[in-house]
């Protein structure tokens, strides 16, 4: 299996027809992999951890959930290794919800994927909330049926990851801070260097796919589109509907919320003015009118107060 | 007389509230009988345009969107005297009846309009999502060349509750795992279409000029409602 750009992600786009004609199904193409991605657009997927939750984010509006035994603001306090969850709480969430299911498994563990995988998970996010398994590689994601989706600090890592398989692209933020300011940092960067690569000629963008340390045949698509060439959604300390619609406003196109759902005051309010915010990203009305009476927040920690070594988007490679 | 000639171009409306509904808007603007496409999340906006489609995506969040917006109602009148044509999970919303087959699904709200029952995610998990080729019925050239179908946890057509209304467009052409060859997978009742199925995930804008026609056709014998 490899990379396809998917279809009609932006317009004027002159790919050939990369879908199946024939009345023999083509199962689990790179295309139907980027296409759930394409059809969760415009929505949150909110981690749970257990059926219960999932419910109430399913009634919340959730596009999708993320099913993980512990959220990122309980495994940073925690500490510990972080493994992927039980698969009895995963198949019971599946059981209870009928919108997607993501699950998580550590980077590299490629083990851990086959289980998920095996369950009828719909999604895998490989991912830095979790204890890496393995400090240089990462999971060859193409050899799946199941999709992943992938953190990503810049565009290089980004597209490491898409060349890897990956169909879907978050930005790594700081995962269980409640602040938001590292999912900024990352999106931006991203379309930073997605501009500058935009600018360049053929010779530069060689250079410049070796500096990054991006597969040269994706840098090139990526500058065409002038966007990442799959699906991308913000993550990693996003808390309120303000910054939710900050990120889309920003160009992602959906949001990921962890911690700050089920860490908050009241999460089921929290959540559905999350996904009006998401939808209603550009009428600072209907933002002004959900932001309204949410109760507390999660308590959140400063990026800043983090200190290097226990930043989680400093994993990955 | 020159009021019953059919309107040359249509604007059509993309519901918006989630999904994909960017990759439908590029499609559509690219035929010439569409003066423009755009995306619609409000009742202001969706009393501007001849016709709608309800895009893939998750057909509970979308109906929970537009009922806590305010939006349901608006959205529920447009459907009942407008052209629309449900995709995936918008061919959910426009069905009388859901099954889910597995999982717990109490109240899914529904729009409503064809006389159909749906079975949600009836071929499985993500990992049995599939491409093939149809023959869709109406649709050009599709007994030649067939119709790229894109099935993402795609939903089936379980039975029609009036054969005498709606029209099967589409079967699938041989066993999917436990789907059985002849499911249906496109209908249409009247000025409303649907299908499991992703033509916005295509190239191949087929399905959307058949749908736009339908909707210039039935608009243009149906001058009140436009």
């Amino acid at each position: 299996m490899t990379f396809a750009t998917p279809t009609n992600l932006v317009p004027g786009q002159d790919v050939a027809a990369s879908t199946n004609t024939s009345e023999n199904p083509e199962v689990a193409s790179f295309s139907v992999k980027a296409g759930l991605a394409q059809m969760l657009k415009g929505g949150v997927i909110m981690d749970v951890v257990n059926a219960e939750q999932a419910l109430i984010a399913e009634r919340a509006g959730a596009c999708a959930v993320m099913a993980l035994e512990r959220v990122p603001a309980d495994i940073r306090k925690d500490g510990g290794v972080a493994r992927m969850s039980d698969p009895k709480m995963i198949k019971e969430i599946i059981k209870a919800v009928s919108i997607p299911v993501m699950a998580k498994v550590r980077i590299g563990h490629f083990v851990e994927a086959q289980i998920i995988e095996s369950i009828g998970v719909d999604y895998i996010d490989e991912s830095e909330v979790l204890t890496p398994a393995d400090d240089l590689n990462h999971i060859h994601k193409h050899d799946f049926k199941v999709p992943f989706v992938c953190g990503c600090k810049n565009l290089g890592e980004a597209l490491r990851r898409i060349a890897e398989g990956a169909a879907m692209i978050r930005t790594k933020g700081e995962a269980g801070t409640g602040d938001v300011v590292e999912a900024v940092r990352h999106m931006r960067t991203v379309k930073a260097e997605i501009r500058k690569a935009q600018l360049m000629d053929d010779n530069e963008l060689f250079t410049y796919a070796k500096q990054i340390q991006a597969p040269y045949h994706l840098l090139k698509e990526t500058a065409k589109l002038g966007r990442l060439p799959v699906v991308n959604f913000a993550a990693g300390g996003v808390a309120t509907p303000a910054d939710a619609a900050m990120m889309m406003q920003l160009g992602c196109d959906g949001v990921f919320v962890g911690s700050g759902i089920f860490k908050s005051g009241d999460p089921e309010k929290r959540a559905r003015a999350i996904v009006q915010a998401v939808t209603h990203y550009k009428d600072p009305k209907v933002l002004a009118e959900v932001s309204e009476d949410l109760g507390e927040a999660m308590v959140g920690i400063n990026c800043s107060d983090v200190p290097d070594e226990q930043k989680y988007a400093k994993r990955g490679w | 007389m020159a009021q019953d000639q059919p309107p040359k171009q249509i604007r059509v409306g993309v519901l918006a509230l989630q999904g994909a509904f960017a990759e439908h808007i590029i499609l559509l603007k690219t035929l010439p009988q569409v003066s423009d496409a755009v995306a619609i999340r409000t009742a202001d906006e969706i009393a501007q345009v001849d016709a709608l489609v309800i895009p893939g995506g998750e057909s509970t969040t979308m109906a929970l969107i537009a009922e806590r917006s305010g939006f349901w109602p608006a959205l529920q009148e447009y459907v009942r005297t407008h052209p629309t044509w449900g995709t995936c999970a918008g061919m959910i919303l426009l069905s009388e009846r859901v099954t889910s087959g597995g999982t717990i699904n109490n109240d899914q709200k529904l729009l409503g309009g064809l006389s159909i029952t749906i079975k949600r995610n009836a071929f499985g998990s993500q990992k049995e999502s599939f491409e093939a080729g149809l023959h869709v019925a109406g649709v050009e050239n599709s007994e030649v060349q067939r119709f790229p179908g894109v099935f993402i946890r795609a939903p089936v057509i379980d039975e029609i509750l009036a054969p005498e209304k709606v029209e099967v467009l589409c079967q699938l052409e041989r066993d999917y795992k436990s789907t059985p060859k002849g499911t249906i997978v496109a209908v249409r009742q009247g000025h409303l279409l649907g299908t499991s199925f992703h033509p916005e995930l295509t190239r191949d804008a087929r399905v959307h000029q058949y749908f736009v026609k339908m909707a210039i056709d039935w608009i243009a014998n149906n001058p009140k409602s436009a």
